[in-house]
């Protein structure tokens, strides 16, 4: 009979759940290349290209190969076993669309700062996001764009203000292996970070 | 001026949701929607939008996907899937956000199955 296969389907279906991780960073740091090495799906990603207007308002003279920017949102997806989805979403990339952050962040596990070392001061203000609201444990990820970095963690930490206790990691947002790595670390604070969290009484 | 013109293009969120703005169940972007019963035919009495979401979420999607997918705003989307829930249509999934201990369970097997992909 046909309904009792759907009924055992619905049983086994409804145990599936989800969970998000939000990926954070200034304009052209990358944020989608990210998204795209560590995504089982092609990012769904609604970008506008950039028009020569909107050159004035966003500094690409460093990326002049970055023809578009995320306007909305973009996201993509990991299937972690039969029941648990995880989904990846990056915020909007310029300051004007940051209205949008605070329903993005809701209900993240965590969230990943990528942090490009030859703009940080772009970075500021989605660390300044985080170390502000405190809502959800984060961590920084430097971008490898040229397989080194130019500064230091320590000098990115003092530099950008993050607090000691948040792990700062290197990594290069193009590899999928090195992504994934991003994401455990993550995970790994969100944990520790549970746990230290959890009241005493 | 791409960015204008698409604005324009939107239909009026206030046409499909009769005015609301706001969903009565806790859905956010990543919350995974499924039709109850997939096995049955969307009622007549739903607007087109709202058949489109229960024949696509008989294969279980997050609210994202759905917006996507259907090319629907997803603050409208948002109080449609609320809708449907409200009827016992869809079923609203569970969402992990880690924020209590009582998830860490099910953070430690996300970890454990990112060590697994990623290695």
């Amino acid at each position: 009979m046909v309904s009792n296969d759907f009924s055992s389907d619905k049983r086994s279906n409804r145990k599936k759940m989800s969970s998000k991780i939000v990926i954070a960073g200034g304009f052209g740091a990358g944020k989608t290349t990210l998204v795209h090495s560590v995504s089982e799906i092609p990012p769904v990603t609604t970008e506008a290209i950039m028009t020569e207007a909107s050159i004035g308002h966003d500094d690409n003279s460093i990326t002049p190969d970055k023809t578009t920017t995320t306007v909305a949102m973009d996201f993509g997806r990991i299937t972690i076993d039969d029941e648990l989805v995880m989904y990846m979403f990056g915020t909007p990339g310029q300051a004007r669309f940051w209205f949008m952050w605070d329903d993005l962040v809701r209900g993240a596990v965590g969230a990943v700062v990528v942090v490009d070392c030859r703009r940080l001061a772009d970075s500021f203000d989605a660390v300044d996001y985080f170390e502000t609201n405190k809502r959800i444990p984060y961590i920084v990820a430097l971008n490898k764009f040229e397989g080194q970095l130019d500064y230091t963690s320590d000098q990115v930490r003092e530099a950008l203000e993050v607090s000691p206790e948040v792990p700062i990691i290197d990594f290069d947002a193009r590899s999928r292996l090195s992504g994934g790595e991003v994401l455990k670390a993550l995970l790994r604070y969100a944990l520790e970070h549970n746990r230290t969290s959890e009241p005493v009484a | 001026m791409s960015f204008r013109r698409r604005r324009s293009n939107r239909v009026r969120p206030f046409t499909f949701t009769g005015g609301r703005t706001r969903s009565r169940h806790p859905l956010m972007v990543q919350t995974l929607v499924s039709t109850s019963e997939p096995g049955q035919e969307p009622p007549g009495t739903l607007m087109p939008e709202s058949i489109n979401i229960y024949k696509l979420c008989r294969e279980t999607r997050s609210l994202a996907e759905v917006s996507a997918e259907l090319n629907i705003p997803l603050g409208v989307t948002q109080v449609l899937v609320s809708d449907l829930a409200e009827q016992d249509l869809v079923y609203i999934h569970p969402t992990i956000t880690g924020s209590s201990p009582s998830e860490n369970q099910v953070l430690e097997r996300a970890l454990r199955g990112l060590e697994r992909l990623f290695q």
